[in-house]
């Protein structure tokens, strides 16, 4: 079957062709793009609308195989498109956890189904505790794109290079969750003005900037490949910046709550504001802005991490960390970080394709038909009930949000169309 | 007049003529008090639990008396720390306590805002007994009334606040109270038990005990804890004494007629040397029965605002 986008904005910084021009797709791939590409049985009126490089989230929590009542593969992708999103890499911390080739397979097979393409990223040790290697080399060949013990930081630095350095063999590299646990001790949200007013033990920013530093080192020194999780804190960001400036081969990510929010939404105790990295402070959240728009931060990924009511619903110290996030990542770009479309573009598909090098991330000619189509300047008020992840833990509900995503094409196929 | 909230969760957003007004309504209560047949008809017919995930025995002990001598019905619901972790939820407490006609549950609990959380989902009132490092709003209220017993105005009053201020939320709450009804607050402590950007609270911050009560005229000294040393904030009490303690000597500093405070319970020779805590001087006993004061007070003004709104 063919399928056109007629008549939407085309907005396309990694290809050539940009603008006001059709699009024709054919056997799940782009065979035209031009002003007259001719006939289709399906015809999308893009008409007002902006047609986006499909977006790749480089990091989420699906929770299959083992914490199915919080998320499973298929109710998070199906978020995930309603996101924008036409792949995600998801992260190793499920029960099992993805440290074999078995579990990814499991996965894998899952996922076959899904509505997005779904990237495993493996676990880096073998039940993410920072001792022993995975087999990295088998988890490559089933697909993994990286390796990472996210959430549980590799606490021995003798441990995180060799990791790096494995990972390399492959042609992989590590997505670093960076946090020097000793010094956020007992934390539980940012150290800071509000964490004392609130009564509440403090993660100190230096928990996470002395990781970012040490694994900064590890990668220039050794000429290793490493990929900085959810950057939260203005010192992390210019630790990163001098490191790029130097040419170490590093990349990094932050998520939508870290330019929406900052640490005084805590204050009423709310467990749907407790996620890791903390929110910071406002000179925090300014950083992040201004490190997404000079390119220090190459992508934002949303670290979708849904929870079910019952673990947030509860004391703010007991709650679970995470925010579900693939709903909201676009809206929230457009609302608080830029309207410029190409910006857009590279945060949420050039660069995340570039980072884990899938052959996206751009509308060409023979390309795969991944592609995003969103209305830039509808604005709505985010309501949990419009939420249809099994997370129903969102800081921003009830805000008012500007962006809506109305068309998600995977290969072709029209997996998530706006009613 | 009645409270804005149906909660008692802190000081930090009770408004400075709430405070005022339930510390002339001490006043009031500790004439009741201090009548030899200590029964009033008050909060006849109202039903109050106290809810202790944390040891304590004076305030817990306070509160029931405040209860009892104004005619309520008072049930203490025990409940070790360990069962914060397993056991019921704090949620489904709350339900427990509100089928069973529960009119105010006074809690204490190890985490800050569990009492918030509490409030938000139980329909009577909810009474913070402290909560983790946050508040311990009658606390405040309590040496704020004793302050103003003897000093007649609080505004323009030096009070230092010394020790472990990063874990107390008595110094929190007294912070909040006492900058609201214009006094002018010291803190001095060690750094390892300075919270950070506290100063933003309005306060002044010293690392120097003499610097900060010499034209104090009131000191409090805070509990060290036995477990901070051992999470290795501070080497040892002899030297937390040598350099934070009220002695003779540092008594002998301070400005005539200073009043010194303490929430208690003390550690002699440590916070206080024995000779200042007994001395005429020291108001811990004072601060005990304005404890019961302030409680049968603020019990009183809840129920009533309660009774109004209906």
């Amino acid at each position: 079957m063919k399928l056109k986008i007629s008549g939407g904005d085309i907005v396309n910084p990694a290809g050539e062709q940009f603008g006001k021009l059709d699009i024709l797709i054919e056997d799940g791939k782009i065979s035209a793009i031009g002003k007259d590409v001719g006939d289709a049985e399906r015809v999308i009126d893009a008409a007002g609308l902006t047609v986006f490089p499909g977006f790749i989230d480089l990091h989420c929590h699906l929770r299959e195989p083992g914490q199915e009542y919080k998320e499973d593969i298929m109710s998070g992708t199906k978020a995930a498109v309603k996101g924008g999103y036409t792949a995600v890499c998801c992260m190793p911390n499920t029960k099992p956890v993805m440290d074999t080739a078995a579990v990814v397979a499991l996965v894998n097979d899952r996922a076959r189904r899904a509505p997005a393409k779904v990237y495993p990223v493996g676990a880096a040790s073998v039940g993410l505790s920072g001792k022993e290697l995975t087999e990295m080399g088998e988890m490559s060949s089933l697909g993994c794109v990286a390796f990472s013990d996210d959430g549980h930081p590799i606490e021995s630095g003798a441990m995180m290079r060799r990791a790096m350095m494995y990972a390399q063999t492959y042609g992989k590299m590590i997505m670093a969750h960076e946090e020097d646990l000793s010094i956020k001790g007992e934390g539980i949200m940012n150290e800071g003005y509000q964490s004392t007013v609130l009564g509440m033990p403090g993660i100190s920013r230096v928990a996470e900037e002395a990781m970012i530093a040490r694994d900064l080192l590890l990668a220039q020194t050794y000429g290793l490949k490493l990929h900085i999780q959810h950057v939260s804190t203005a010192g992390g960001i210019e630790l990163i910046r001098a490191a790029k400036a130097k040419g170490t081969r590093v990349t990094c990510e932050s998520a939508p709550h870290y330019f929406s929010a900052d640490d005084s939404m805590c204050a009423g105790f709310d467990a749907n504001t407790k996620v890791n990295p903390p929110l910071r402070e406002k000179g925090d959240v300014k950083a992040v802005k201004a490190g997404l728009l000079d390119g220090t931060i190459d992508a934002i990924a949303t670290d979708h991490a849904p929870h079910h009511k019952d673990e947030k619903k509860i004391e703010f110290a007991l709650a679970a960390s995470g925010i579900s996030g693939f709903e909201t990542a676009f809206s929230l770009a457009v609302t608080n970080l830029t309207d410029d479309a190409d910006k857009l573009a590279e945060l949420f598909s050039v660069n995340p394709a570039r980072i884990i090098e899938k052959k996206s991330g751009v509308i060409e000619n023979g390309s795969f038909a991944d592609i995003t189509i969103a209305d830039m300047s509808k604005q709505y008020t985010f309501t949990e009930q419009s939420i249809i992840s099994k997370g129903k833990n969102s800081p921003f509900i009830g805000q008012k949000l500007k962006g809506v995503v109305t068309h998600t094409i995977v290969d072709g196929e029209l997996v998530y169309e706006a009613n | 007049m009645l409270l804005q909230s149906k909660d008692v969760l802190g000081l930090q957003y009770m408004p400075s003529e709430e405070i005022s007004y339930i510390i002339e309504s001490a006043a009031t209560m500790k004439e009741l008090l201090m009548q030899s047949a200590k029964k009033m008809p008050h909060l006849q017919g109202k039903s109050i639990v106290s809810l202790f995930y944390e040891n304590s025995t004076r305030t817990r002990m306070s509160f029931e008396l405040a209860g009892k001598y104004l005619g309520a019905t008072v049930s203490n619901l025990g409940v070790s720390t360990s069962s914060v972790q397993k056991g019921e939820t704090l949620l489904d407490t709350g339900k427990t306590l509100e089928a069973m006609g529960t009119d105010i549950v006074i809690i204490r609990h190890p985490l800050a805002g569990a009492p918030k959380f509490l409030g938000d989902n139980f329909s009577g009132s909810v009474l913070n007994a402290g909560d983790g490092m946050h508040e311990h709003p009658t606390q405040g209220l309590l040496d704020m009334f004793t302050m103003k017993e003897k000093f007649g105005e609080l505004k323009g009053l030096n009070v230092t606040i010394i020790g472990d201020i990063m874990h107390s939320r008595v110094a929190r709450s007294n912070i909040w109270g006492l900058t609201k009804l214009g006094a002018n607050v010291t803190i001095c402590g060690m750094d390892t038990m300075m919270p950070c950007a506290i100063e933003r609270t309005g306060v002044t911050v010293s690392n120097n005990l003499i610097e900060s009560v010499k034209d104090a005229d009131v000191v409090m000294a805070l509990r060290i804890q036995k477990e901070r040393q051992k999470g290795g904030l501070l080497p040892s009490n002899r030297e937390y004494h040598t350099f934070f303690g009220i002695n003779d000597d540092v008594i002998d500093k301070c400005k005539k007629g200073v009043m010194i405070m303490h929430p208690g319970p003390v550690n002699r020779g440590v916070e206080l040397s024995s000779a200042v805590m007994d001395a005429d001087f020291s108001v811990i006993d004072t601060q005990v029965t304005n404890g019961v004061a302030v409680r049968m007070a603020l019990l009183y003004i809840l129920t009533r605002s309660k009774n109004n709104e209906a």
